[in-house]
């Protein structure tokens, strides 16, 4: 048949539904708020508590990841993402979540060549390019300070 | 008579008899509008096993049994198995079957493996080489989402235009003493790339080849769509239904009044959250396997034109970008008078 990819593509694009783009923000900042606040309790709570600055931090980070990791293994944080999106991707939740999802997973195929290789299927590209991009930034300030 | 008529198409010189047909699909399938129809609903996606992978294999086994003890054949009766999976190395399929010790045929044609199988088939027994073919084709949305996409437990969200892979596996019992529904040729398509690399859009990359499988089946044989009380594809979806009917208009054949497509059949988009439809070579095989064959023995339909189809990637070629080669092979199946 006589017609181009880019005919097609076009054709293609035009068959396609988008995605509830407004829709999908307002829940991604209703969930993703929801979150960030009541990381924000928690950092107010430990200080209440006493814990230090660095040491608040820490606890939120910690606890914020034990319970996605919680929600993951219970099967329930793929549901919080569908609806929420990024609200529920981006937040250090997600991390755990990307990586207790694979870790999960590739338990089948052992804890070497499954668990531990599979792990960071997801959350690798994070660490790497995160680091990287510190390191540069760390250098520009470095110099420009 | 020659069998072979125009570019692709064969038609068979005694028809090959459809015995049975089994279907049995995974819960999610047993919750959808065709629930009724299939042989046997599976709560438990893991089917007693300890992986997704052994579970479609368990689909597999369990399809192959039911098919022939409906045929009223003993696995020894059978003189091939052809089947296909989505699996790397067709494990579904082989890990399925391994204990049959019957002659054994690996057929890769993505979620076209129900269509290709039946087409290889047909003309095995046409050709007079076997009496009885079981084909088989299976998906399972668990190993398939772990290996094309991601961790069933990550968090992440479908576009509209993704389809949603059946969980489930159905066997096709073909035997040479045809009554009733029986396949009486096939066309055998070609892969078709129409340059969509999303892989996300399988409908919008499959309906290229869908669209030049009926042309050329319907140029070859000098028939018109109406022909046929039904023609199905596969697993085209929304999207992919869409845009078949439209490239098949261009090319001078209106197909929009007959034209039903599994993937649209086996979900309810609406309740089941599925976006553009169901996928997976267990699509097309269940559904025709339950809904339409039913719906032929009850005369409610006479003549089908059956076209699986199947978008011919891997996760490595799509993260290479490359765009998706899709294929569908198209298989005549008509009532015909016992004697």
């Amino acid at each position: 048949m006589n017609m181009s990819k880019k005919e097609y593509g076009d054709m293609v694009k035009k068959a396609s539904p988008n995605s509830k783009i407004v829709a999908n923000c307002i829940k991604a900042f209703a969930v993703g708020g929801t979150i960030c606040t009541f990381g924000q309790g928690l950092y107010a709570l430990c200080g209440a508590l006493g814990a230090s600055r660095d040491m608040q931090g820490m606890l939120v980070a910690i606890s914020l990841i034990f319970l996605a990791v919680l929600v993951t293994g219970l099967g329930k944080y793929d549901d919080l993402v569908k609806f929420a999106g990024a609200g529920a991707g981006v937040p250090i939740t997600g991390f755990a979540n990307a990586v207790a999802a694979p870790a999960i997973e590739f338990k089948k195929e052992g804890y070497i060549m499954g668990v531990g290789a599979k792990m960071f299927l997801i959350a690798g590209p994070v660490i790497v390019y995160g680091t990287l991009s510190s390191m540069i930034v760390g250098l520009i300030y470095y110099f420009v300070r | 008579m020659p069998k072979r008529h125009g570019a692709q198409t064969v038609l068979f010189s005694n028809p090959v008899g459809i015995t049975a047909a089994a279907s049995i699909v995974g819960p999610k399938e047993g919750e959808g509008p065709l629930a009724a129809r299939f042989d046997r609903i599976i709560q438990d996606p893991m089917f007693g096993t300890e992986s997704w992978e052994k579970a479609e294999s368990e689909f597999v086994k369990t399809a192959a049994e039911m098919a022939a003890e409906k045929a009223r054949l003993s696995m020894d009766n059978l003189d091939y198995i052809i089947a296909g999976d989505l699996l790397n190395q067709s494990t579904g399929s082989i890990f399925g079957l391994r204990e049959t010790m019957r002659p054994y045929l690996g057929i890769f044609g993505a979620c076209s493996a129900m269509g290709e199988g039946m087409s290889i088939g047909g003309m095995l027994i046409d050709g007079g080489f076997a009496s009885n073919v079981l084909c088989l084709a299976s998906s399972h949305f668990c190993s398939a989402e772990k290996q094309f996409r991601f961790p069933l437990e990550f968090g992440s969200q479908r576009p509209p235009t993704s389809t949603w892979t059946v969980t489930g596996a159905a066997g096709v019992v073909l035997n040479n003493a045809a009554s009733g529904q029986a396949i009486t040729g096939c066309t055998t398509g070609k892969m078709i790339d129409m340059g969509v690399t999303d892989a996300h859009n399988m409908g919008a990359a499959m309906a290229g080849a869908a669209a030049d499988t009926i042309v050329t089946h319907l140029n070859d044989t000098a028939r018109k769509p109406d022909y046929y009380d039904l023609i199905i594809t596969g697993d085209l979806g929304y999207v992919g239904k869409e845009l078949l009917l439209e490239l098949t208009k261009k090319q001078g054949h209106n197909i929009a009044a007959n034209h039903k497509d599994c993937g649209i059949e086996i979900f309810d988009k609406d309740t089941q959250d599925t976006h553009s439809g169901g996928s997976g070579c267990a699509c097309s095989g269940v559904v025709f396997a339950s809904h339409f064959l039913e719906k032929m023995k009850s005369g409610e339909l006479n003549k089908i034109l059956f076209i699986p189809t199947g978008a011919l990637m891997s996760p490595t070629t799509v993260q290479q970008g490359e765009s998706i080669p899709s294929i569908a092979h198209a298989v005549i199946i008509e009532n015909i008078q016992k004697g």
